[in-house]
């Protein structure tokens, strides 16, 4: 991305969105359809850095909420355009089926009334199981489950990988990112009706419609705008992440019978073929803190355990944690009652990422019925070329990879089979940090998490990007890899 | 697509490679050298401090000494070395023998049809999730070899306040190495009550620079927001940690040097079987796996202490290869099996009418132990030791006068007492 | 009595090193007349063997951007940092061969930096 922290404005917009995530990737999308200028600005050194690289993946199966509840509205519409999407953007995704798993009798009326709310939301394939069904969808399961729901429209997304397509989708189609742009002060000039969005570094844009999707922060950013007062409280989700190679691997994403303040602790197929222990869920003070526990952690190999009981800590092959922007029961998806021209989007937690497409067209016709004028652009591209990935490419594909660039030859990430053509990619997509560069193609996501492959990572990005070794950096900021040459 | 044939391919051109393809091409089979690496010599390269080749050479050199000695004599040979190539899969089939592909830059994909394959793909560093140590996920930790290949080849600090986990000899070494660049290192911090390094490198390593070494300590947290500002360090007793006794040690760097493991992900693919106490392939008296036609030598099989076992191994698996390509194949195998004390023993099986040569670890640390050997319980051999410790590897030789009355079903017993 | 661990070679042995009145130096433990040389050294003029590597003039594009090396002879504890830093010093220009000398007789010490890798 490029990050010129140049003064002067960067230009005029029509809508500038606060927030990279997987809200905000959305709307920057569904907005490019139009002929509108269009401006994201994000906080972090790359896309997705904030809550969206950090959670299960899972598209949900539409049950877990009531349909008063605007969250559920568009958790199912959104689910329902996950096949599109994908059939457009090209990220991972796929629709493997959801199970609830009752280890007790009494858990059964939970998960009755799952099954019901699912029925009157309108779930397709949603079915009760009796313990031989759902041990039939699921032989792993431990023997002392006794029943379940069977969702078979629910599915898994590697979720940076959506926001990166959303974004590069985005952009074909002419929007703007600024990264490292963290918003530090607002005006409204009321005789023109535009905002100034002042960054950190003094870069300033202008725009006449803000959205604010700005996650953890979405309670800050709202007191920039002069806008609604209210409270964004984190809540910490650790995971373990296992080998692809364990043995405890489920065929669909497995759910307990969720508790009042969560959906519980999951084991998740990752559409990437690890598997997701996780999340746990406990608030945290701090929204900069993700660090791991070990009782934590203790707690999700147990819990795991009950469910399918051949999870082994030895199959652990690293753990990390995420925060969810909590609000209040549902999503605050509104136009502002107290600042002009300004839609917030807040308290997206899950199903955030399920919802996200919907939320995407919500704030389009929010954003209308703010007086945004929507003409649609005849020539707005939807798709994205296909990738080519090393590791899914048989040796035919792979040798005809080659000849058209050596560079697909050479196998940087030996553990999740990641050619230094694909490294190239990402940085030239701007994704110039080594987490950047893991997120968009798996590379250090494997066994041995980049303790062979780091080192070419960092001259690749050097080589590509002309930044010095003092420059390279985890995720951006202070988080510098190297502090020396000799 | 590229296809070749050859008689046997070796996987790897670290020592063992290297070693394993110059015994095979001199007995006049054809054979292939596939690195993933621009080089020969593997892991050695990046080791630039001495304590190599004793054995092999009668002198001591540096890693990169001992293995352009080999890598010299393989490019003076006619073995087809291949650098930069990745081997993607392995396949047996029963007409072509041993189907392998491979991705290179240079040549594309190169479908290699051979009929024997040697694993020698070394080992691969333990790390913080394999571990399990929480805390936050800042930048600055690194596992022992990729800082060691940082420094060494690369010319990067990694950098200034460095606090090392595990006191194995890469963490040892790395001690120095940063050291002497320069930088500070506060700590090496053990979980276990004695350090698990050769007690050479805890004083040059570690005295020569007053560094502290914590036994018996976890590191129960890595804490920093962007860059690390520091582990907590806490003391076992009886081996359970004793939180109030918890103490933090400020750091800009954590190194890692919590273990090896055989990179075995290609031999799983391949159908081999695998030594639940190694995490290397099953082999028997040949060092042969239990896929026919595939063998494994050096750290892929169980990690060597020193690099010189590593070639000799390599060169006996060599020998087989040969025999293999021959036709030769084992007559009467014995089952060997790791007794009390004993951790493991490589390889599997020994076979009757020849001398075997075992690599064994102990479980204990122990002086004036006695290693015992029994055939289907019967007491054959006792050999003193004056020290054992599961950090030094142990041979035994097993020979035709061992193993009379062998059947079969017979059990060769290996334990230290 | 000084209990002393040898690091001559990988073994290690665990020597017991007594001076007796006349100052000569009787050394047990050793499984090689090596340990008993090491012994009275390291307790006269202690000395290490110094591996390092150094700059590559050009800084490389190839295997390596650095060149090993090390000393072919022991150096005196106190003069290690003096030896590294001459070995930093270095810009070694390509191709070198294994075995080359790039710093002769260091300080009139007897120790050469002696190259331990080919670089083309």
């Amino acid at each position: 991305m490029k990050t010129a922290a140049h003064l002067g404005s960067e230009g005029d917009f029509d809508v500038a969105i606060v927030g990279c995530g997987v809200s905000g990737a959305n709307i920057a999308r569904r907005l490019s359809a139009y002929r509108l200028r269009v401006a994201v600005i994000e906080k972090e050194t790359d896309v997705s850095f904030g809550t969206s690289k950090a959670n299960s993946g899972i598209v949900h199966g539409g049950f877990h909420h009531n349909r008063k509840y605007l969250k559920a509205r568009l958790e199912l519409r959104g689910a329902l355009m996950f096949d599109e999407l994908r059939r457009q953007l090209d990220f991972p995704f796929r629709r493997c089926g959801i199970l609830v798993a009752a280890l007790h009798d009494e858990e059964m009326k939970a998960v009755e009334h799952l099954y019901l709310q699912g029925v009157e939301n309108g779930v397709i394939g949603i079915e009760m199981c009796s313990r031989e069904r759902i041990l039939e969808l699921e032989p792993k399961l431990s023997q002392d489950t006794v029943g379940g729901l069977y969702a078979p429209g629910g599915g898994i997304v590697e979720p940076y990988r959506f926001v990166f397509a959303l974004v590069e989708s985005a952009k074909k189609n002419g929007v703007a990112f600024y990264t490292d742009y963290k918003l530090s002060a607002t005006e409204w000039d009321a005789k023109t009706r535009r905002w100034t969005l002042r960054a950190a570094d003094g870069r300033t844009l202008h725009a006449r419609y803000a959205v604010n999707a700005a996650g953890l922060f979405a309670d800050e950013v709202s007191s920039l705008f002069g806008a609604e007062e209210f409270k964004i409280q984190a809540r910490k989700g650790e995971y373990y992440l296992l080998d692809r190679l364990t043995k405890a691997r489920p065929g669909r994403v497995v759910f307990p019978v969720p508790t009042a303040v969560s959906k519980g602790m999951l084991v998740i197929p990752t559409v990437e073929g690890t598997v997701l222990v996780g999340p746990t869920a406990d608030s945290a003070e701090d929204k900069t803190d993700l660090s791991t526990t070990e009782e934590r952690l203790e707690r999700i190999l147990d819990s795991g355990r009950k469910m399918i009981p051949s999870i082994s800590a030895n199959d652990v092959i690293t753990s990390f944690a995420g925060l969810r922007p909590c609000l209040e029961e549902d999503f605050y998806i509104e136009v502002s009652k107290k600042a002009p021209a300004l839609v917030q989007v807040a308290g997206i937690q899950s199903p955030g990422l399920t919802a996200s497409p919907a939320v995407g067209e919500y704030v389009k016709d929010l954003l209308k019925t703010a007086g945004l004028e929507l003409t649609e652009k005849p020539d707005w591209d939807p798709y994205l070329p296909p990738r080519p990935k090393t590791r899914e490419a048989s040796p035919y594909e792979r040798d005809e990879l080659i000849a058209k660039d050596p560079a697909y030859g050479n196998i940087v990430c030996r553990c999740e089979n990641v050619s230094e053509a694909e490294i190239v990619e990402a940085v030239r997509l701007g994704h110039t940090t080594l987490d950047g560069v893991k997120y968009f193609t798996r590379a250090q996501m494997g066994r041995c998490q980049g303790g062979f492959c780091a080192y070419k990572i960092i001259k690749i990005i050097m080589r590509e990007t002309g930044l010095g070794y003092d420059q390279i950096t985890k995720r951006g900021g202070a988080s510098r890899i190297l502090e020396g040459e000799l | 697509m590229k296809e070749i044939h050859f008689d046997a391919i070796v996987i790897g051109a670290g020592a063992a490679g290297m070693a394993a393809a110059l015994e095979i091409e001199s007995s006049g089979f054809t054979c292939a050298l596939i690195d993933r690496e621009d080089h020969l010599g593997g892991i050695l390269m990046q080791c630039v401090h001495n304590g190599f080749g004793l054995h092999e050479f009668n002198e001591e050199l540096t890693g990169p000494e001992f293995a352009e000695r080999f890598a010299e004599r393989v490019l003076e040979s006619r073995v087809a070395v291949y650098l930069g190539t990745t081997v993607v899969s392995i396949r047996s089939n029963d007409v072509e023998g041993k189907e392998v592909f491979c991705s290179s830059a240079e040549h594309g994909v190169i479908r290699i049809l051979c009929r024997s394959v040697v694993l020698a793909m070394g080992c691969r560093e333990r790390n913080r999730g394999n571990v399990r140590i929480p805390g936050s996920r800042p930048a600055g930790v690194y596992t022992a070899g990729l800082a060691q290949r940082l420094v060494n080849i690369e010319g990067y600090i990694p950098g200034k306040n460095v606090v090392i986990i595990g006191s194995g000899d890469i963490g040892l070494i790395m001690a120095r190495r940063m050291s002497w660049v320069g930088c500070s290192v506060k700590a090496v911090v053990e979980i276990m009550p004695y350090p698990s390094g050769l007690t050479r490198n805890i004083v040059q390593c570690l005295n020569d620079f007053n560094i502290p070494l914590h036994l018996s300590c976890r590191t129960s947290a890595i804490y920093g927001k962007d860059r690390v500002e520091g582990v907590e360090v806490t003391p076992l007793e009886n081996g359970a940690p004793v939180m109030e006794k918890s103490f933090r040690i400020p750091c800009d760097t954590v190194l890692l040097s919590v273990g090896l493991v055989p990179e075995n992900e290609l031999s799983k693919e391949a159908g081999v079987e695998l030594n639940a106490m190694t995490n290397g392939p099953q082999i028997d008296s040949t060092m042969m796996t239990s896929v026919d036609g595939v063998f494994a030598c050096g750290n892929v099989l169980h990690v060597h202490d020193l690099v010189d076992w590593a070639a000799e191994e390599a060169r006996r698996t060599g020998a087989f290869v040969v025999a293999w390509l021959k036709g030769e194949r084992p007559a009467l195998q014995v089952r060997v099996k790791a007794g009390p004390n004993v951790r493991y023993a490589n390889p599997g099986r020994v076979e009757s009418g020849r001398e075997n040569k075992l690599y064994l670890r102990s479980l204990v640390v122990k002086n004036d132990a006695v290693l015992e050997v029994k055939l289907d319980g019967k007491p054959i051999r006792s050999i003193k030791k004056n020290h054992v410790q599961p950090s030094e590897m142990l041979t035994l030789s097993v020979g035709d006068k061992d193993l009379g009355g062998a059947t079969s079903d017979s059990v060769l017993e290996i334990s230290l007492v | 009595m000084r209990e002393l661990t040898c690091i001559v070679c990988p073994l290690g042995c665990r020597l017991s090193v007594t001076e007796d009145s006349s100052g000569s130096f009787s050394v047990a433990g050793n499984r090689c007349p090596r340990g008993a040389v090491y012994a009275e050294e390291e307790i006269r003029s202690p000395k290490r063997v110094v591996t390092a590597t150094c700059r590559l003039a050009s800084r490389g594009d190839g295997p390596t951007r650095r060149v090993p090396v090390r000393g072919s002879a022991p150096c005196p504890k106190e003069y290690v940092d003096q030896l590294l830093a001459d070995i930093y010093a270095l810009r070694v220009k390509q191709p070198v061969a294994r075995g080359s000398v790039l710093l002769s007789n260091w300080q009139g010490r007897g120790i050469d930096v002696i190259a331990t890798r080919t670089v083309e």
